[in-house]
């Protein structure tokens, strides 16, 4: 066994001691204004790291229609009001942006484009998921109709309610992302987002605005969306 | 076993003590770190249950346990996931760099819980919980040491793994089909946080028990009298 004096032991220990101070650095996270930024860039990470790994042609899982939760169990969620008094009579998607065809679009030139169904779950950022049936368009052969401009980053979209929201182009195209307008094979109801909502099955429930009125294709986001702007994750993908 | 020892003189008195390197830098390190980030991964977790604390279906909701905001972190579920989603990153670095050291310099024969210390998990449990003879330590950590920090270890790595389920259930899916869905993935996720809060508890009940000098090792590297000499 090495010996060595007290006083050389104690400068050993010392130096050990020293070699940890990096953790101290974790205390920034109490310095209230640093904090705020050192979060949103934790959360920005993610947000890259999910995209990155976001793959177009792997679906979300789906489910036999004996697994679909009765319709009176599937919740209602807004943020404000579950009927924003849609005019179904006069509605139309009003299209701007990146694209050849901007204008106004009706419900029913949106359900002559292909008709999909499918059983998927919808998943809430409070922690509860339920799995539905929905029916619509996809939203890719959509874009494709009005003519957009599939390599811009963003689709964006505005409600009837206020609420606004942002897609990634790579989730918009993917094959399961619908401009509902069906759920359990019956249109829409109000509260559910008549008459049309984004059903995203891989993406987190706040993405999946309902009463649509607005969408615009676009590289630049002023706005992010309604959770978004107050802390929420830009990107949640599932 | 790498540990080294080294004797101690103190050339006033002419007295000795002795000294073990228990603890390598990257472990210290990663102990801290990982302290922290649990910490705040299961007060910022625990807000994030808040907003709804139940795993049963929305509709009819029951609430499992209504947990007071005190003892949570971030303040509102957005606040929360913020802290979640970036201290995580932070417990997954640690955790690899963790792993991949242990792997790499051997240490782990200090700390894994292997067939040979089944022999030595009786006397032990005869000693803490039946007050009998205190067997002799021979290394680092008793079987029953082991087994708690190699069971931490694998719950801090299904921590990762059900948070991932939960977190990207659609690009993992098939994580989130071994947890046997998503929904129970996050009931797993929920009891490995107690699991490890659990650990931590009786953790803390041992350091105390074990006085000073054990303590500081895990801050210095080197323990001051040791129970053994390797």
């Amino acid at each position: 066994m090495k010996s060595v004096d007290r006083r050389k032991f104690k400068s050993m220990n010392r130096r050990e001691l020293l070699k940890l101070t990096p953790v101290l650095a974790l205390g920034a996270f109490a310095i209230p204004k640093i904090q705020e930024p050192l979060l949103k860039a934790g959360l920005g990470f993610g947000d890259w790291a999910s995209a990155k790994l976001f793959r177009s042609g792997h679906l979300a899982p789906t489910f036999a229609d004996s697994e679909v939760a009765p319709f009176d169990k599937f919740p209602i969620n807004d943020y404000d009001v579950d009927d924003p008094g849609v005019d179904f009579d006069k509605w139309t998607l009003t299209v701007t942006g990146a694209v050849q065809k901007p204008g106004n679009y009706t419900l029913a030139q949106i359900q002559a484009l292909p008709k999909i169904r499918q059983n998927t779950r919808h998943v809430c950022i409070e922690g509860w998921d339920v799995i539905g049936r929905f029916g619509g368009a996809r939203l890719s052969d959509f874009l494709k109709a009005i003519g957009a401009d599939t390599t811009a980053g963003f689709v964006y979209v505005q409600c009837a309610d206020d609420y606004y929201e942002s897609l990634d182009m790579a989730t918009a195209l993917h094959p399961q992302t619908l401009l509902c307008y069906e759920m359990y094979d019956q249109p829409l109801t109000r509260e559910h987002g008549a008459p049309i909502r984004l059903q995203i099955p891989t993406k987190i429930g706040y993405k999946q605005a309902k009463y649509l009125t607005d969408l615009k294709v676009t590289n630049v986001l002023e706005k992010v969306g309604y959770w978004e702007d107050q802390g929420y994750s830009a990107y949640y993908g599932l | 076993m790498s540990t080294q020892a080294v004797a101690i003189e103190n050339s006033k008195s002419g007295e000795g003590s002795e000294a073990v390197y228990e603890h390598p830098f990257i472990v210290r390190l990663c102990h801290w770190v990982n302290a922290v980030s649990l910490f705040v991964l299961a007060g910022s977790g625990l807000q994030i249950f808040r907003a709804f604390p139940s795993f049963g279906a929305k509709i009819p909701e029951k609430d499992l346990l209504h947990w007071p905001k005190a003892f949570a972190i971030g303040g509102w579920l957005g606040g929360a996931l913020q802290w979640h989603l970036t201290f995580m990153w932070i417990y997954i670095a640690t955790g690899l760099l963790y792993l991949g050291y242990q792997l790499f310099s051997g240490n782990y024969k200090q700390v894994l819980f292997l067939r040979r210390d089944l022999a030595g998990v009786c006397p032990m449990l005869r000693h803490y919980f039946l007050f009998g003879p205190k067997p002799p330590a021979r290394e680092a950590y008793n079987p029953l040491q082991k087994h708690a920090y190699t069971t931490a270890i694998i719950l801090g790595i299904l921590s990762v793994a059900t948070g991932l389920a939960i977190w990207k259930p659609v690009q993992f899916s098939w994580l989130a089909w071994m947890m046997g869905g998503f929904h129970l993935a996050r009931v797993w996720h929920f009891a490995i946080m107690w699991a490890l809060l659990a650990f931590v508890f009786g953790h803390l009940v041992m350091v105390v028990l074990h006085g000073w000098n054990n303590f500081v090792s895990m801050f210095t590297g080197w323990k001051k009298d040791p129970e053994y000499i390797p």
